[in-house]
């Protein structure tokens, strides 16, 4: 161990660890503002019962958000100094610009919202709310466009004299296809998640139904899981044909990653999608790997990398050459096994999810409610399933991208801070893993909370004949 | 004579560091007054109304941070890098504190529960206290210089940061946030909260006024130039004169006068380092300066047009929420 190994060791937990909020904050802003914007229509209060009661959940969920985030820029400056020295010029612009154009649209108008209940006139205060979930929504095309570079650096120059990168053309680092194309494929992954957030707590809802505080809740709850259900099943379409896409792109700027997630150790035409597979690959024999089982769909991977069921995909053995030629002797292969398994994992429990959220749509069509109380327990199971299907496609591609941070001008061995210790690395492990760890535990306890306090909690529901009250009060801390 | 772009770019993130000091500043000392100001048989009511008086702003106040260091790493990817990793246990310090404290103003309402209530409390008194010290203790280090070798790698240990210079940096930065959040919750505050405010704020201007006089003329000493006389001047002439308008119950001007105090001394700061971002103890060869860590015209360019446009804005609708939420807090607001 070395502090190289704890620095990406800190690096993957506490990245995994955002993002565990962040979907959600991306997809529930959003939600929240549309259900507002629901009772804004209709007057009806069992929209701003929603509101307030969704806006609860999606605000203990963005604290956590917010907190994790501040670590990942301070991060890449303790930890990976050369790597900061490198690429700021580059890389730096589109963070500084997620803080000034996104993160203070977003912090400081849900400060209006959460407290601007009983202050503002309610189309501003409806404004608030979709100001911050733009907000939510614009920073993360920064930090995609920011990391889509690394994978596919463009727009750049390396200085002979300083050795370090500089920006050359901001609109190629902008518009970088992996950076739409991830962007696009993020953010739908994420309106998954948000959507079978919504599911899972509208289905734990009705399946106790019976103890409903007030006979109105169950249809409250009904509109909901049908509305979870339709922007999971948008969404889930949007997460496929981007993932299509991306898979071409990774064909293209990445083919190591590709080869590697496929397990394809020499280049072939019409190549399989292998479904399972055992490889025997020799730490240290580079370029002589093999697979020793290996159980394959035919032409399904040409066609999904290349379009074509012909087309040829490049192996790990023949690019590991290709590139030690190119680069210099070294290792340029990332740890197979994960990757492999990560795609797939990926893609079976983001399909879960999505199917789960299609299969809904249909058994609850026509006002239809199931009667089979396992079908809710996997409705709400579906939103963990999504949930890790975001993480581990995170994992596919930031191992993936391995050994490089910034692919063909800087391996990561040469991004760690030279002047930070071992001992230093280690500390600041060990405290954001406890942190964290009780933080979730936290985390996870009080939206379990406000779940089963439901909706009557955050808005009570007035006595029978009674009519709602006419004012709202702020959510105060 | 025509200003260079790093030189504007250092002048940037000047402003940038002192807007956050100067916003989050009253957030700190809010944080750090919350069990003396809300005591006594109404403690749980008056304590939400010490951090209501926050509430619907800190966050937006803490964006100032995440711009300053997103605009050093852009800028001055050097300045970023070597600040960063070589005050390494400091900002995990900071870090720790400020994950804390966000989430307990979140989350210590959210339970009707003394126990729940009384360690977030601690986490926001411990949140506030850690980042208003170790941020002067860090920037008086910056302006006194670190061990930084010929490849720009900082190689001061923890003790070498922990010098008195800084240390009563540190202690300046901490007495000054808590003044200034006590100047702020008697203005945004009535009833007894209000009147505990003003009594803080006279105990703690003379210790405020202490440290900043001991920080500014050390700085003055050692680092000084007419620019940094004048600035300090400034500072501590305005701390007077908030020390002056708080005994006269005067808030508004009184926090006008902490909130230029708090920005003359980021100002000291800031002049007492230029044209050096980051001076080197080993060697001012080695020292990293505006020209030697700013990144290319190119993108310091476009930096300039994104944040001449997006800043003003910026200010724009974060004084508005400031005048939406002008009402002071009181108990009948929390509960």
């Amino acid at each position: 161990m070395d502090a190289l190994d704890l620095a990406r060791w800190q690096f993957g937990i506490t990245t995994v660890y955002h993002f565990l909020f962040v979907p959600l904050t991306i997809g529930l802003s959003v939600v929240v503002a549309a259900l507002q914007t629901a009772w804004h229509r209709t007057g009806r209060a069992e929209y701003l019962r929603a509101t307030r009661f969704f806006g609860k959940l999606f605000l203990i969920n963005f604290a956590m958000g917010v907190v994790t985030g501040i670590v990942q820029e301070f991060q890449f400056g303790m930890n990976w100094s050369a790597y900061s020295t490198f690429v700021g010029d580059v890389f730096g612009a589109p963070l500084a610009m997620e803080a000034l154009l996104a993160f203070f649209l977003e912090s400081t108008f849900i400060g209006l919202w959460i407290f601007g209940w009983d202050r503002l006139p309610r189309r501003v205060h409806l404004a608030t709310i979709w100001a911050a979930a733009i907000g939510s929504n614009l920073s993360a095309f920064f930090i995609l466009a920011a990391n889509a570079w690394m994978r596919h650096p463009v727009g750049f120059a390396v200085d002979p004299a300083t050795g370090r990168a500089y920006l050359t053309d901001i609109g190629a680092v902008l518009t970088n296809p992996q950076a739409l194309s991830t962007y696009l494929h993020v953010v739908s992954a994420s309106f998954v998640v948000a959507g079978l957030f919504v599911v899972a707590v509208s289905a734990y809802k009705l399946l106790h139904r019976d103890k409903a505080p007030h006979p109105d809740e169950p249809g409250m709850f009904r509109r909901t899981l049908r509305a979870g259900l339709v922007t999971t099943a948008i969404a889930g379409a949007v997460v496929a044909l981007s993932g299509d896409h991306q898979a071409k792109l990774m064909a293209e700027y990445e083919p190591m990653k590709l080869a590697a997630a496929e397990a394809i150790w020499d280049t072939e035409g019409a190549a399989g999608f292998s479904l399972f597979a055992i490889g025997d690959h020799e730490i240290g024999e580079v370029g002589v790997g093999r697979n020793i089982v290996d159980v394959e769909v035919p032409y399904v991977l040409s066609f999904l990398a290349t379009g074509s069921p012909a087309g040829e995909v490049e192996g790990i053995n023949d690019l590991q050459q290709r590139f030690a030629a190119q680069f210099g002797p070294g290792d340029y292969t990332p740890n197979i096994p994960v990757l492999y398994w990560s795609f797939r994992l990926m893609i079976g429990l983001g399909l879960a999810g999505v199917g789960v959220g299609v299969l809904g749509l249909w058994l609850t069509r026509r006002g239809a409610l199931p009667r089979q109380r396992w079908m809710y327990r996997v409705a709400i199971a579906a939103l963990p399933a999504a949930l890790a299907a975001n993480i581990f496609g995170w994992v596919l591609t930031e191992m993936g991208r391995q050994p490089w941070t910034v692919v063909g001008q800087l391996l990561t061995a040469a991004s760690v801070s030279p002047g930070v210790s071992l001992a230093e690395v280690a500390t600041s492990l060990t405290v954001f893993t406890v942190l964290y760890g009780v933080l979730a535990v936290v985390e996870v306890r009080l939206l379990l909370r406000y779940v089963a306090a439901g909706p009557g909690h955050v808005m009570p529901y007035p006595r029978q004949g009674e009519p709602e009250p006419a004012s709202i009060p702020a959510f105060v801390y | 004579m025509i200003v260079d772009l790093p030189t504007v770019w250092f002048v940037a993130i000047a402003v940038l560091w002192t807007g956050y000091f100067v916003l989050e500043g009253f957030d700190f000392g809010v944080g750090m007054l919350l069990p003396v100001l809300g005591r006594g048989r109404a403690a749980e009511a008056d304590r939400r109304v010490v951090i209501n008086a926050i509430g619907p702003v800190w966050d937006g106040n803490e964006v100032w941070l995440i711009t300053a260091v997103g605009a050093m790493f852009a800028a001055f990817p050097a300045w970023y890098a070597a600040t960063f990793s070589g005050f390494y246990l400091p900002v995990l310090l900071v870090l720790v504190a400020l994950i804390g404290r966000g989430v307990a103003f979140e989350y210590r309402g959210k339970r009707d529960d003394a126990r729940w209530r009384a360690r977030w409390d601690a986490a926001i008194v411990f949140g506030s206290a850690v980042p208003a010290f170790v941020w002067g203790l860090v920037f008086a280090n910056v302006v006194r210089g670190v061990e930084l070798d010929a490849d720009g790698v900082v190689r001061s240990g923890l003790v070498d940061l922990l010098n008195p210079y800084a240390l009563v940096g540190g202690m300046t930065t901490l007495a000054l946030f808590v003044l200034h959040g006590a100047v702020f919750l008697a203005l945004k505050t009535d009833g007894p909260v209000r009147r505990r405010a003003l009594a803080a704020a006279r105990t703690a201007a003379p210790v405020a006024g202490a440290a900043l006089f001991a920080f500014l003329m050390w700085t003055q000493a050692d680092h000084g130039s007419p620019a940094t006389a004048a600035l300090a001047a400034c500072a501590l002439g305005a701390l007077l004169a908030g020390a002056a308008l708080v005994a006269r119950g005067r808030e508004g001007w009184a926090f006008a006068a902490t909130a230029v105090a708090e920005a003359a001394t980021s100002a000291v700061v800031f002049a007492a380092l230029f044209p050096a971002v980051l001076p080197s103890l080993l060697d001012p060869a080695f020292d990293l300066t505006v020209a030697s860590a700013a990144s290319a015209p190119y993108t310091l360019g476009i930096l300039s047009w994104v944040g001449a446009l997006f800043l003003p804005l910026v200010v724009l609708y974060q004084s508005w929420s400031y005048w939406v939420f002008r009402r002071r807090v009181t108990r009948a607001h929390v509960s």
